[in-house]
């Protein structure tokens, strides 16, 4: 196929997907040119995902155009699209970890004489692909053996084994090491000069202005901008991404901390994602940990409640040294991690919401006497915290499914309120809920520390962080790179450290 | 005119059986079905010696099945309680027969003690299922699977292999073909068993804990439920249901094999998940269970009446149980 750079590829127009009560896209336009590399940059959730599912052919729009070429075409899977010429790189691979590179490089597309393989073809053809990328790979080793930057170069070679002309790749740099991102840059700059068009989604801004070209800033679902990656600044993607219309819905209060509640000193886990972290949360106040997906500022939050095995460092609550912290001895203390995953560690979606609501408050005398429950009591209980979390429309009995999802993240702060909690732990506090469902639980933080109580709000949503917190810590690579008082809070300085761990503003 | 009315009427009729099937399941329906067709087939099956041997029969798959129901609501599998009802059953028969052995007199304590031996080897059963699935990871699949294998062959070695007979009419009748106030005692202590069933999993936080971890497991250890203890005890209930069947299995054979109730392990699955417990864990009633068992043995006994060949008996069985399942998810399709 004969591709001139700057010929029109792609063309996306007005596509929108619902998924329940979520709309993922809406009217989203997107167009890619032939021998560009075309960056979709947007917070989680804001739908890029979505999108390039779309055109992968993974997932069919409700409505809405995909053209290929000024053609408009349907496609029907992943294969389809394909053989079409889009291929995608996902952030989860999809490999098989238990077959060779070649059998993975080749799976759905084994070269075959009736229903005989053709071992000799396929070993030949994933030799000549892994060399004509420049991966050192043996095409018989088992996928599962490879490290995770190997097993990019498997997921990447079989993308482009066909030739395709979109290609799609999903934050490709997110395992790899910085001379393992130059030889993928290299490689990108390679395909472009072929005239293939990449769509390039990523979190990090400096890799914006390495290899994109343009640029889409995506935000619920739509598309906000589209600019040249050359002549935009950091300070401009970022405003682009959060955008400034919601700055009114924090509620305006002032923290006035007393007492220590929680010291974490020198704290190291195990897996090695929290490396000697020092933060300190009094009563009446929030403390912000802020950082980029994946920078450990969740496994702090977690090694407290037990959930990540210390390796060093300790845990003070109220003074007291927690050796080995469980969740029924944090629990017991007062202390409540409220996970960012209500769907697979949070909820039990089928159970009705009073169940949810009282499951880790039941062992308490008020409910249960030497494990009787007392149905009456709990059934009180239930009603009224849920009342308190406005949780609508309200029925103790209906599962917790059958909520939308703002209102399922209010069920899972209710169980927190079951019990006398004292120090609250919220990992990313509004993951994917509405802007109605966020206010709420901005103001039932500051209800909590207007009490007396503490909350640490872990969370990716930088202006979250800036409008919620009293002090901020930031977190890079495991480490707690900066710290804030409320004063010092300012966006330029935590998208310094989040970026590149100085304090100096850039 | 008409027509559209008799539309109506049957939309309405379709709506209702539509509604009914979200609800309930498709259980009753099948249920109503083979009673009357057994009723209609055979006016034997209605009359009161059968009605009494359906609830008889039935006593024995309920016991096994309510213990096998605790195990799936926690999302593991009991593959070893048919294994557990006959090691148990020996054990028993041979603890009586020591006991009578030094005092040939002392049937009440032979008796006891024989009850006591034979669900005590059933928890114990349970016990090393229980370490293994909580405690060392094993799949619960697995897991009874060995046991059942394991179990079999010890109980082979302890009956080298032969039927234990000489169980004294005394203890058959006072467990077996006795009354006590008016009921058979296996399904006095059925009656028992499911009334306890009930309470432990609505009543407490014990119960409540092993819908708990079935419905999602991690959740339930952050709620701080120590779902390791929580789920060792469920294969220990079970062994002990299966350690009791084994013992009344006894009293009314009057003899202690290592095979009796092999055929028990399926059946109670298929009890329960014919009434609705679901294999993911954390759904599941002990009315849809008690159901479940019925229409098995009502199902059984039927085609025993009107001379269904046993082989093709087991084809029904098995076709009757992914019917099941099939509407199971068809019918949680609806439900979402």
């Amino acid at each position: 196929m004969i591709r001139e750079a700057g010929q029109l590829l792609l063309q996306v127009r007005a596509i929108s997907k619902r998924y329940g009560a979520v709309q993922a896209l809406s009217r989203m336009d997107f167009d890619l040119a032939a021998g560009e590399v075309h960056v979709l940059f947007g917070e989680n959730g804001a739908g890029k995902s979505t999108l390039i599912n779309v055109i992968c052919g993974a997932v069919p729009p409700d409505e809405g155009e995909v053209s290929l070429r000024g053609k408009q075409i349907k496609l029907r899977d992943v294969h389809d699209a394909r053989s079409r010429g889009i291929s995608a790189m996902f952030q989860e691979f999809s490999l098989a970890p238990h077959l060779s590179v070649e059998e993975n490089i080749y799976l759905g597309d084994e070269p075959k004489a009736g229903l005989w393989l053709k071992r000799g073809v396929r070993r030949h053809g994933a030799k000549e692909a892994l060399e004509r990328f420049g991966f050192d790979l043996n095409p018989s080793t088992m996928v599962g053996m490879l490290s995770r930057a190997q097993q990019q170069m498997v997921e990447m070679a079989k993308a482009l084994r066909t030739g395709p002309d979109v290609l799609i790749l999903d934050e490709p740099t997110a395992s790899l090491s910085e001379k393992e991102t130059e030889t993928l840059f290299s490689l990108i700059r390679d395909l472009r000069i072929q005239g293939v068009g990449i769509i390039y989604i990523t979190h990090r801004i400096k890799e914006i202005k390495e290899i994109g070209d343009r640029v889409t800033v995506m935000r619920d679902g739509k598309s906000v901008k589209t600019v040249d990656a050359g002549s935009t600044d950091h300070k401009e993607f970022v405003e682009l991404m959060i955008g400034r219309t919601f700055d009114n819905f924090y509620p305006q209060f002032t923290c006035e901390p007393t007492e220590e509640r929680l010291a974490v000193e020198n704290l190291s886990t195990v897996s090695g994602h929290v490396r000697s972290a020092t933060i300190k949360v009094h009563a009446g106040e929030i403390v912000g940990l802020a950082g980029l997906v994946g920078c450990g500022k969740s496994e702090i939050g977690r090694a407290v409640f037990g959930l990540e095995p210390i390796l060093s460092g300790s845990v003070k609550h109220e003074g007291t040294e927690i050796k080995r912290p469980t969740p029924r001895r944090m629990l017991d203390r007062g202390v409540v991690y409220i996970t960012s995953d209500r769907h697979n560690e949070g909820l039990m979606l089928l159970r009705s919401t009073k169940e949810n609501i009282s499951l880790s408050a039941l062992s308490l005398s008020e409910y249960s006497r030497a494990s009787w429950i007392n149905r009456g009591a709990e059934q009180q209980m239930a009603q009224s915290v849920a009342k308190r979390m406005k949780v609508t429309p309200l029925d103790l009995s209906k599962p917790v499914s059958a909520y939308s999802g703002g209102n399922q993240q209010k069920i899972l702060i209710t169980k927190a309120l079951a019990r006398d909690t004292r120090v609250f732990i919220f990992d990313e506090p509004t993951v994917g809920i509405d802007v109605s469902a966020r206010v709420e639980v901005y103001n039932f933080m500051k209800d909590l520390i207007t009490a007396g109580e503490s909350v640490l709000m872990i969370s990716s949503d930088l202006p979250e962080i800036i409008n919620m917190s009293h002090r901020v810590y930031v977190v890079k690579d495991g480490e707690v790179v900066d710290h804030m008082e409320k004063s010092e809070i300012a966006e330029p300085r935590l998208l310094n450290a989040f970026f590149s761990g100085t304090k100096e503003v850039a | 005119m008409n027509r559209r009315d008799s539309d109506k009427r049957s939309a309405d009729a379709t709506s209702w059986l539509r509604q009914a099937f979200i609800h309930l399941g498709i259980l009753p329906l099948l249920l109503v079905a083979a009673i009357l067709l057994f009723a209609i087939q055979e006016e034997r099956f209605y009359s009161s010696l059968n009605i009494f041997n359906v609830v008889r029969q039935t006593t024995f798959l309920l016991i096994v099945a309510l213990g096998q129901m605790i195990v799936i609501l926690t999302k593991g599998l009991d593959m070893s309680m048919g294994a557990v009802v006959g090691f148990s059953g020996v054990v028993g028969a041979l603890a009586m027969k020591a006991v009578l052995g030094v005092a040939p007199d002392a049937l009440l304590l032979g008796g006891i003690v024989a009850v006591l031996a034979g669900i005590s080897a059933g928890a114990l059963a349970g016990a090393f299922n229980g370490i293994g699935v909580s405690y060392l990871n094993v799949p619960p699949f697995m897991m009874t699977l060995g046991t059942w294998t394991s179990l079999v062959g010890v109980s082979l070695l302890l009956t080298k292999g032969m039927p234990l007979t000489g169980v004294p009419d005394e203890f058959m009748r006072a467990l077996g073909y006795g009354r006590i106030f008016g009921l058979a005692p296996p399904v006095l202590v059925t009656i028992i068993l499911v009334v306890l069933v009930y309470a432990l999993l609505n009543r407490t936080t014990i119960g409540r804990y092993f819908y708990a971890i079935g419905s999602n497991l991690r959740a339930a250890k952050l709620s701080g439920i120590n779902a390791s203890g929580q789920m060792f005890f469920a294969y220990v209930l079970s062994g002990t249901f299966a350690g009791v069947a084994g013992v009344l299995f006894i009293a009314r054979t009057g003899s202690a094999e290592a095979l009796n109730g092999s055929a028990y392990t399926l059946q109670a699955i298929a009890a329960c998940v014919i009434g609705g417990v679901s294999l993911f864990g954390g759904i599941g009633k002990v009315r849809d269970v008690l159901l479940g068992a019925f229409f098995i043995t009502i199902l059984t006994n039927g085609m025993n009446l009107i001379r269904v060949e046993s082989y093709i008996q087991s084809i029904v069985l098995g076709l009757v149980l992914i019917l099941s399942l099939v509407a199971d998810q068809f019918r949680m399709k609806l439900l979402k």
